[in-house]
């Protein structure tokens, strides 16, 4: 997951700090020299490592956590606060234009992801915003670049617009915003070639492509494991251009992403997307204070209780509850629960994204091999209606009949048997501890 | 400067033309590296603390990596102290013998492409997405036949849209057949059938084409692991080079991906492309020094034959090539 190692970092320098009773200076030069490598690995620039151990220092070192009552707590605090301002104050949107068509081009370096993005970005449109993209292969150069974006376009079942790779990018944008006029079109996704930032030529076209289209995005697709260069990149992309907005991809790798961090620092421009997988609908709004709460190991509580929202009955959730505490759970429902939290997204994504989460050493480099969940799923539902109700009436004959019908093995039958058992008793054992003592969820430091 | 004339003496015997793509093709990153480096030579008039201490900082600009470049600043004032040096401009060469050292590695011959004498020779591409693989098949294919020998391409990413395409353009630009089978299928089978057609068209090399994957995946890499048992189920040697694909742009990450693909298909070499840019690919440095893999083939451009072996002392020279040829005040 991103940023893991940087979490990892500063989580042991914090595990040091927290709980002591006082924060010398000693203590604080100590925890910023740790802060700086863990972001110097993390492929932070070093001037923006720089610049944040100076801030943070200064504040840590001064009065606030002098006058506060646990100095170790308030020091987290300002290292989670400076990373969030260094990340971006808030959630970015997409442009309306006034008179549509809206225009977005999208720019950046050979390989980071520009094509996908667009098919990405298209869907995203569609499905939340309800809006009609045109999709514009203007990337005349890659060999098979145009077949690539109309592969997409058939498999979103939206309209590519393509004159083939004879015809100029500038030209072609030009005819692209004419036609989405014609056709009403309210979004004109325009699929640059990538190329380098030090490409005279090939940056003059881009900007004649924005003179031209009059763009009220310029989105710049940089690869999340982009190392110290990202600054340079996104600088001069910026000066030539005037970008309006970043999209980090390839996110879901392990890399540690401090290029987020930099790129932002640098060129002050929004990091408004994240791709977060190779699926066509694996595109996310990008959370500076829910990123800095991943970085210090809080874990993503906010995005995964919106996943749940998405993907989780209400209703089908209360009755659920209630089975729950009637101890009236069956494997029918555990099938359905199974279901819902799959809807979610992967599974080791959503366990990822728990608090401390990545502070538990087996869990972090956990894989949920989603086959197996298939397995549990066919055998469930090769077992009749009574045994589903009654699992206690599945003998060895039975087992046998549904490790067939499951094309599974009577042992997977029975590790499934083993574990619904088991759930059972840890549910009892939590209903009635809640009835037990009514002490709610504490946050680490709070 | 006696390093920099044995190092000018030794690239003059080679082709002219490489020695030009390298310089040509490192000139942005020889602006920002060597350049740096320089103007901190000449500001400082004496090597201390605070020299090495930027110069630290240069080389983490260059992506080498922290554990590295501490590494290295420890190497380099140990050889400061016993080769008792005084003034920064001999720092230089020293930098630069370091460099090489470090990129040559503890055995030459590693660094050249295993290509059989007689038979077939099998090269599997593996890498992350975007990285340039099929555009570095491309090319490689074009060197090969330029040296004469008959190449097969295996159209093995069978996920991403217009791959496939995107490696025929390649294969009628360079005049080699192109395995394939249609989007969706299993790598490993399109990997059987491009073997068995090489086997019986008496081809030279085969360039294995793989979908790009990231590192974590861990079903997507169990499906590389398989690509590579097909492989040498078909011919027990082969494949006889897997090499791995990185962008000079990438960070630290490369670490975590050379050593996962590692494991899983034994990689033998990296091809660092995109080096044209102003990224330094100095992680490169990182992974030989720290996991002794050998770079073996470096992308200087968007040209056909801007491929090119990888040569320590070539790429040493592009990067300090402006300094050897201005007379040093």
């Amino acid at each position: 997951m991103a940023f893991e190692g940087l979490a990892d970092r500063l989580q042991s320098v914090m595990n040091k700090i927290r709980g002591k009773g006082k924060v010398t200076e000693a203590d604080v030069k100590d925890m910023m020299r740790e802060v700086r490598l863990a972001l110097l690995e993390a492929d932070v620039n070093f001037k923006v490592v720089k610049d944040f151990v100076k801030r943070v220092s200064e504040r840590a070192v001064g009065q606030e956590v002098l006058k506060s009552l646990t100095p170790g707590q308030q020091v987290i605090k300002v290292v989670k606060e400076e990373l969030t301002a260094l990340m971006g104050g808030e959630q970015s949107k997409i442009a309306v234009a006034t008179r549509p068509p809206t225009v977005i081009m999208m720019v950046g370096l050979q390989g980071a992801g520009k094509t996908t993005t667009t098919g990405k970005l298209a869907n995203l449109l569609r499905k939340k915003y309800n809006r009609k993209p045109l999709l514009v292969a203007a990337d005349i150069y890659r060999p098979a670049a145009i077949q690539q974006l109309e592969t997409l376009g058939k498999q979103l079942n939206m309209p590519v617009f393509s004159l083939g790779d004879q015809v100029s990018p500038v030209e072609i944008a030009k005819q692209a915003i004419a036609k989405a006029k014609e056709e009403h079109h309210d979004y004109v996704l325009i699929d640059t070639a990538g190329r380098l930032h030090i490409d005279e030529a090939l940056m003059d076209e881009l900007k004649q492509i924005k003179e031209v289209t009059k763009p009220d995005e310029i989105f710049l697709v940089v690869d999340a494991m982009t190392g110290q260069d990202a600054v340079n990149v996104a600088q001069s992309f910026n000066e030539q251009l005037g970008l309006t907005g970043i999209i980090l991809t390839k996110l879901d790798g392990d890399t540690r992403g401090g290029a987020a961090l930099s790129i932002k620092a640098v060129t002050n421009t929004p990091i408004k997307f994240v791709g977060m997988g190779e699926k066509l609908d694996a595109l996310e709004p990008f959370h500076p204070e829910r990123m800095a709460s991943r970085i210090l190991g809080m874990g993503d509580v906010l995005t995964l209780i919106e996943k749940a929202q998405a993907a989780v009955d209400e209703e089908k959730a209360k009755e659920l509850e209630q089975k729950m505490r009637t101890m009236s759970f069956t494997l029918d429902d555990f099938l359905e629960q199974l279901g819902q939290v799959r809807k979610m997204g992967p599974l080791d994504e959503i366990l990822k994204m728990l608090p401390g989460a990545n502070k538990m050493k087996g869990l972090n480099n956990i894989q949920i091999d989603e086959k197996q969940i298939s397995h549990v799923e066919a055998i469930i539902r090769s077992m009749t209606k009574e045994e589903k109700m009654n699992p206690e009436i599945i003998n060895a004959s039975r087992k046998k009949r549904i490790a067939k019908g499951s094309g599974t093995s009577v042992q997977e039958v029975n590790r499934l048997l083993k574990q619904f058992d088991e759930m059972k008793k840890m549910m009892k054992m939590m209903t009635t501890m809640t009835k037990g003592k009514k002490k709610g969820f504490r946050f680490p430091f709070m | 400067m006696s390093f920099f004339k044995k190092l000018k003496e030794k690239i003059t015997k080679q082709a002219d033309s490489v020695t030009e793509k390298f310089k040509q093709g490192l000139s942005k990153t020889r602006d920002s590296f060597a350049g740096r480096v320089n103007d901190l030579i000449a500001r400082y008039r004496k090597v201390d603390e605070e020299f090495f201490e930027e110069l630290e900082e240069i080389l983490i600009a260059a992506d080498v990596g922290v554990t590295t470049v501490m590494e290295l600043i420890d190497e380099l004032k140990m050889e400061v102290k016993r080769r008792n040096i005084q003034d920064p401009k001999e720092m230089q060469a020293v930098i630069s013998e370091k460099l090489v050292d470090i990129y040559r590695g503890d055995d030459d011959n590693l660094a050249t492409l295993n290509i059989q004498e007689n038979g077939l020779t099998v090269i599997l591409f593996v890498g992350v997405n975007g990285v340039g693989k099929t555009t570095t098949i491309g090319k490689l294919a074009h060197k090969l036949k330029s040296e004469g020998k008959t190449v097969m391409l295996a159209a093995g990413d069978t996920f991403r849209a217009g791959a496939i395409e995107q490696l025929e353009v390649w294969g009628e630009r360079v005049g080699a057949e192109v395995i394939k089978q249609s989007a969706g299928s299993d790598p490993a089978a399109v990997m059987y059938d491009a073997i068995q057609a090489a086997k019986a068209r008496h081809v030279d090399v085969l360039l294995c084409d793989t979908a790009g994957r990231l590192q974590n995946k861990v079903n997507l890499m169990k499906e590389l692991e398989k690509v590579k048992r097909v492989i040498e189920r078909e011919i027990p040697s082969a494949p006889h080079e897997v090499l791995l694909v990185l962008d000079a742009t990438t960070g630290q990450n490369a670490m975590s991906q050379v050593k996962i693909f590692k494991e899983a298909t034994n990689v033998t070499g990296i091809v660092l492309t995109k080096l044209d840019g102003t990224a330094k690919g100095g992680i490169v440095l990182a992974i030989r020094n720290e996991l002794n893999i050998p770079v073996k083939l470096v992308g200087l451009g968007e040209k056909m034959d801007d491929l090119q072996e990888f040569d320590p002392e070539q790429y040493v020279y592009g990067l300090f090539a402006d300094l050897l040829e201005e007379p040093q005040p």
